[in-house]
C-alpha cells in the first residue's frame, strides 16, 4: 500500500488511527449517542458523509483559503455541509434525527472533522483527502456501531432493536444505556484494543502498524529520538492538537 | 546484639494491628446488624449475605490468580466489602444481585485501581449505586413476603407521613438488610470505638452537620420526632459509621476528617430534603470520596520547621 493511496487511507482510518479507540476524538457524541448499535450506526455514517465532503472541499481551497482565517473558512465549511445533512434527515429519516437530536448540529464542532481538515485535508491533494475522511469516518461508524451494540445488547437485551437475550431469563442491565455504561464499554474496548497489539507484540509481531495513540503531541513527548513523526510534522501537529483540544467539546 | 543494630526503613514503630485485624474487627462489629437483619427478614437475606461475601472473596482471588498477582483474600477486606454490600441490599433481591454487585465492587472499583489502599471509592457503596442504577426496580423493592410490605420510613415521612420512631430505632421496619436497626449498629460502632478501629470524627460531625442541615432546611424546625426519624430512619447510621469511616476512601488529616464530615452531612441533607429520592446517603459518600485527595492536599500539616512568617 502506497501512501495517501486510497486503500491506504481506508485502512489507516478504519484500523490504524481509528479515531474512536487510537486517537480517543470526538468523545462527546461516543459517548452520548451509543446508547443503540443503529444510533452509533446513524451518527458514525452522518459525520462520515460531513467529513469526506468537508475534507473534499477544503483539499480543493486549501491554496485559496489564506493561513491566517483558516480555522472560520473550516467551519463555514463543515456547518454548511452538517446544515444539509441535518435537512435531510430532518425530511427523509425523521426517527434517526429524533433519536440523535442536538448531536447532528453538534458535529460541527466534532474534533475529528476538524483535526482531520487542519492535519491532512489542508495540506493534501483532493482524492486522497476523500478517502482519508471515507476512512476516517468508517472507523467512527465502526467503533460507534461496536460501542452501540454492547450497551444495546447488555442494556437491553436487544441488538439492532431484535430481542437476542429474551427478557423471561435475563434482566436489562440499564446502567449499560445510561451515560455511566458508555465509559464502561469504551474503557473496556479500547483496553482489549491495547491488550490484542501488546500480544501480537510479543508473539513477535510487527504491530508497528497499530499505532498506540501518541496523540502527535511532540512538543510534549520525551521520546522524540527516532520518531517518524518528529522532525516534520511537529510544527503543524501542535496546532491540532490546540485545535482539537479547544473543540472538544 | 542483632536486634538492637536491626536496620531497616521506616516505619519504625511495630504494632500488633495488621489490615486483617481491623477487618476481622469491621466483621464483628457488623454482626449485630447483619443478624438483625436476618431475624427481621427471614432466611433470604442470610442467603444473600452469604452469596454475596462469598462472590466478593472468590471474584478477588480469580482476578489476581488470572493477573498472576499476589493472592490477598487472607486480609478479608474483600470479606467486609461484601459483607457491606449485603447490608445494603433488599431482602428480597435475587441472590444474582448480590454476585454482580461483588463482582463490580472487587473488579471495577477496587482492583482495577490497584487492590487494597489504591481505590478512590468505597468499593460496596460504588456497587450499590451501580446495581442501583441497573436494577432499579428490584434494588427499591422493600417488600418481603409476609413480613413488610410498601414503602421505607424515610419514603413515608418524605411523602408526609409519620411512623412510629421506637420500631426505627429497634429496626422492625422495611429497608435494606443491615441498615434498619439503629441498635444493632450502634453497638457494633462503639465496639470500634471502644478498640480504637475507628474515631468518632467522620460520624460525629457528619450527624451533627446533617441534623443542623434538615433543622434549617428541612421544613419541620427543630421538630425531634422528624429529626430521629431522619436519623433513624435510612441508611445514615449504617453509612457514617462503617461507609464513611473506610480507612483507603476518608481522609488521613485530622482537620480533613472533619471537612469530611461536614461535606457528607450537607450532601446527604441536600439530597434527601430537595432530592427526588428519600434517601441519599449513599451518593453522599460517593461523591464525598471523590473530595477526599483534595481535601487531604488542603488539610496537610505543615512539616516542622517549614512556613510561618517570611522573614
Amino acid at each position: 500500500m502506497t501512501n495517501n493511496s486510497p486503500q491506504e487511507r481506508l485502512y489507516n482510518g478504519l484500523i490504524k488511527e481509528n479515531p474512536t479507540f487510537v486517537l480517543t476524538l470526538g468523545m462527546c457524541p461516543t459517548l452520548a449517542v451509543t446508547t443503540s448499535a443503529i444510533n452509533g450506526l446513524g451518527m458514525g455514517l452522518s459525520t462520515m458523509v460531513v467529513l469526506a465532503l468537508s475534507n473534499v472541499f477544503i483539499s480543493a481551497l486549501r491554496k485559496i483559503i489564506p493561513d491566517r482565517v483558516r480555522i472560520p473558512a473550516f467551519i463555514v465549511i463543515i456547518a454548511s455541509f452538517v446544515t444539509m445533512l441535518q435537512l435531510i434527515l430532518q425530511g427523509y429519516i425523521p426517527a434517526l434525527n429524533a433519536a440523535l437530536g442536538i448531536y447532528i448540529p453538534l458535529i460541527v464542532v466534532n474534533c475529528i472533522i476538524l483535526g482531520r481538515a487542519e492535519a491532512y485535508a489542508f495540506k493534501n491533494p483532493v482524492i486522497p483527502s476523500l478517502f482519508d475522511g471515507i476512512g476516517m469516518g468508517l472507523g467512527f461508524s465502526f467503533a460507534l456501531t461496536c460501542i452501540g451494540a454492547v450497551r444495546e445488547l447488555l442494556g437491553a437485551g436487544q441488538i439492532f432493536g431484535a430481542q437476542v437475550l429474551s427478557l423471561s431469563w435475563y434482566t436489562p442491565v440499564s446502567i449499560f444505556i445510561m451515560a455511566p455504561g458508555a465509559f464502561f464499554v469504551l474503557a473496556c474496548m479500547t483496553a482489549l484494543q491495547n491488550k490484542i497489539k501488546i500480544n501480537g507484540e510479543k508473539k513477535g509481531k510487527d504491530m508497528s502498524k497499530i499505532q498506540s495513540g501518541c496523540g502527535h503531541d511532540c512538543l510534549n513527548c520525551s521520546d522524540t529520538q527516532g520518531c517518524k513523526f518528529y522532525d516534520t510534522t511537529v510544527k503543524a501537529e501542535t496546532k491540532t492538537e490546540e485545535v482539537s483540544s479547544n473543540e472538544n467539546n | 546484639m542483632s536486634d538492637m543494630m536491626k536496620v531497616s526503613s521506616n516505619p519504625h514503630i511495630i504494632d500488633k494491628v495488621t489490615t486483617s485485624s481491623i477487618m476481622a474487627a469491621v466483621m464483628i462489629a457488623l454482626l449485630p446488624a447483619a443478624g438483625f437483619g436476618v431475624y427481621n427478614f427471614g432466611l433470604n437475606a442470610l442467603v444473600l449475605i452469604v452469596v454475596t461475601v462469598a462472590s466478593a472473596v472468590l471474584t478477588e482471588y480469580i482476578y489476581e490468580k488470572l493477573m498472576k498477582m499476589p493472592i490477598t483474600i487472607k486480609d478479608c477486606s474483600a470479606a467486609v466489602t461484601g459483607l457491606l454490600l449485603a447490608m445494603n441490599l433488599p431482602a428480597s433481591a435475587p441472590w444474582w444481585v448480590g454476585v454482580i454487585g461483588s463482582v463490580f465492587a472487587i473488579v471495577v472499583v477496587k482492583m482495577l485501581f490497584g487492590g487494597l489502599g489504591q481505590n478512590f471509592m468505597n468499593p460496596a457503596l460504588g456497587a450499590r449505586c451501580f446495581l442501583l442504577l441497573s436494577f432499579t426496580s428490584i434494588m427499591t423493592n422493600f417488600d418481603v413476603a409476609d413480613v413488610y410490605s410498601g414503602a421505607t420510613p424515610l419514603a413515608i415521612v418524605k411523602e408526609g407521613g409519620t411512623y412510629n420512631v421506637l420500631d426505627m430505632v429497634i429496626g422492625r421496619t422495611a429497608g435494606t438488610i443491615g441498615e434498619t436497626s439503629m441498635i444493632a449498629i450502634v453497638i457494633g460502632a462503639c465496639f470500634l470505638i471502644l478498640i480504637d478501629v475507628i474515631t468518632l470524627r467522620i460520624p460525629g460531625t457528619y450527624i451533627v452537620t446533617f441534623v443542623i442541615f434538615i433543622c434549617l432546611f428541612g421544613g419541620h424546625g427543630v421538630d425531634p420526632t422528624y429529626i430521629s426519624e431522619q436519623l433513624a430512619g435510612g441508611g445514615l447510621m449504617l453509612g457514617a459509621f462503617f461507609m464513611a469511616t473506610d480507612y483507603v476512601t476518608s481522609p488521613v488529616t485530622k482537620k480533613g476528617q472533619y471537612v469530611f464530615g461536614v461535606c457528607l452531612g450537607l450532601l446527604t441533607g441536600i439530597f434527601r430534603v430537595f432530592g427526588p429520592s428519600a434517601e441519599g446517603v449513599s451518593y453522599a459518600i460517593i461523591i464525598s470520596n471523590l473530595l477526599v485527595p483534595l481535601i487531604e492536599r488542603v488539610t496537610l500539616p505543615k512539616a516542622f520547621g517549614k512556613g510561618g512568617e517570611k522573614a
